[in-house]
């Protein structure tokens, strides 16, 4: 206990890292996703076509080998950039898959006779999803997307693999320095991860409850 | 003396093995009111979505005002933006004041200041006789208001010619005639409209000609007076005595 107690600095420091690896990817995954949704949803059948493969491509997938593919695959083609930078990458890449699906299947609950309407008017297909399609599928969108943002914040531990301190390489380091504390330090790691984890769904709960208020 | 302003020439279109418009020719002339009558499923409403291309077709021409409707994206929009539609079912904005439905398309797609819109958008709702109601939500107006306000979205667009695809079959009974009457100044007015329905009052009251479609071909095209007093295809005849004796 003494060693978890004396390193909480060293638990702060890496789950600090976990969640901004969270959050840059979060906002990545999110611009990303909502880009493939759409293209999954428009008028224009090679778009459509580009973006299932993307998905079905990505979800299909182990992270492992997207991180694997990022880290060793963009030096070759000299996109050379710091391990963390790569991280936040790769997570972006793959969670947009599972973003974009989140966000197609909340386009898909509203009715079609708003796009319809929308289209009647003149509205082009970019002013139709921005301006009435997806105001109305975002209440929709929250809970599966809070649910895509929670895998992304265990998925940060595959980094550790790769180069990046975070709270999986911080807890390793721990117990590297005092072996016979690793239950302590497991637990309380855990404890971490599902300190953020609830978190996140305390703050998407919220978000929720505020847009279908108004 | 004709001055077209839709035209549609020798248009096919399929649903799968379903043969739903065959070998369409119409054509609309500017100020005019066509009503099109027919079965259930014979195509009205398919014909009707392909004049603003919301149904693309398999072959044939359509061209409105002069100009061929074209294939999706900008050009499409602005082509749709001069042709106003009222569906069956509203489909008003649902997360959009009375007010913002009526504004949205003028600002959004004809690029009006909001207060212009705002403006026009209340002198509109006023016409079809809802500006109380400017500031509420669809949901929480009735039928009959719902696709007044929905008339009134299209009109915003200052459009060429509108488009009815059964306005009021959604409607209870008592509301019905507030929005036929609402068509029918339209129609005095000198609108271009297309209007599919059923309601033989409005046709004979507004309509320059009656459309009978059955099976995915017009059959008939004559005057209300004509029509509904001597048709002259056995179809039309026998589609008149089952909507007459109900
Ligand atoms: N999106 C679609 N996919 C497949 N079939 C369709 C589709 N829309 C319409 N149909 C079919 O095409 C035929 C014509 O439909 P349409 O809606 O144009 O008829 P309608 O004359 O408007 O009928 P109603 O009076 O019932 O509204 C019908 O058999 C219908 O089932
Ligand atoms: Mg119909």
């Amino acid at each position: 206990m003494d060693t978890v107690f004396g390193n909480l600095d060293v638990f702060a420091e890496a789950f600090a890292r976990t969640l901004s690896l969270t959050l840059f990817a979060a906002v990545g995954a999110l611009i990303l996703g909502t880009l493939i949704a759409a293209m999954r949803v428009s008028p224009v059948p090679p778009l459509r076509w580009l973006g299932a493969l993307y998905v079905q491509a990505v979800r299909n997938t182990p992270l492992t080998v997207v991180f694997t593919f990022v880290v060793f695959g963009l030096p070759e083609v000299d996109v050379k950039l710091p391990f963390y930078r790569f991280a936040v990458l790769a997570l972006t890449l793959y969670t947009a898959a599972f973003v974009a699906e989140a966000v197609r299947s909340g386009i898909n609950s509203v009715a079609t006779g708003q796009a319809e309407a929308s289209r009647s008017v003149g509205m082009t297909f970019m002013q139709t999803l921005r301006l009435v399609i997806l105001p109305q599928a975002f209440a929709n969108i929250i809970p599966p997307l809070a649910s895509v943002f929670i895998a992304l914040l265990k998925n940060t531990s595959i980094a550790s693999a790769f180069g990046v301190f975070e709270g999986i390489q911080g807890m390793n380091q721990l117990i590297n320095d005092d072996g016979s504390a690793v239950i302590a330090i497991i637990l309380t790691a855990a404890i971490c991860y599902l300190g953020l984890a609830l978190g996140l769904a305390a703050l998407f709960n919220q978000l929720e409850r505020r847009v279908r208020a108004s | 003396m004709s001055d077209p302003l839709v035209v549609l020439e020798g248009v096919n279109k399929h649903f799968g093995d379903l043969h739903v418009l065959k070998d369409i020719d119409l054509t609309v002339e500017r100020g005019e009111v066509v009503v099109v009558i027919g079965p259930s499923g014979s195509g009205k409403s398919t014909l009707c979505r392909t004049i603003n291309r919301l149904e693309t077709i398999d072959s044939g021409r359509i061209s409105i005002d002069g100009k061929p409707l074209p294939e999706e994206g900008k050009e499409l929009a602005q082509l749709r933006a001069q042709v106003g539609m009222v569906f069956q079912s509203f489909n008003l904005f649902a997360h959009k004041t009375v007010l913002q439905n009526v504004t949205l398309g003028p600002i959004k797609v004809l690029g009006a200041k909001k207060a212009d819109a705002d403006a026009r958008g209340k002198e509109l709702l006023e016409r079809v006789g809802i500006a109380s109601q400017a500031d509420k939500y669809p949901a929480q107006l009735s039928g009959g208001q719902q696709q007044r306000v929905a008339i009134a979205r299209a009109l915003a667009m200052d459009p060429k010619v509108m488009l009815f695809d059964e306005p009021t079959s959604a409607l209870d009974p008592e509301m019905i005639n507030e929005v036929l009457d609402v068509m029918t100044s339209l129609a005095t007015g000198g609108m271009t409209m297309v209007v599919v329905t059923h309601e033989m009052g409005f046709a004979r009251r507004a309509a320059n000609r009656v459309v009978f479609m059955d099976a995915g071909r017009i059959v008939e095209s004559s005057t209300p007076e004509q029509f509904f007093t001597a048709p002259s295809s056995d179809r039309a005849k026998d589609f008149l005595s089952k909507i007459l004796t109900h």
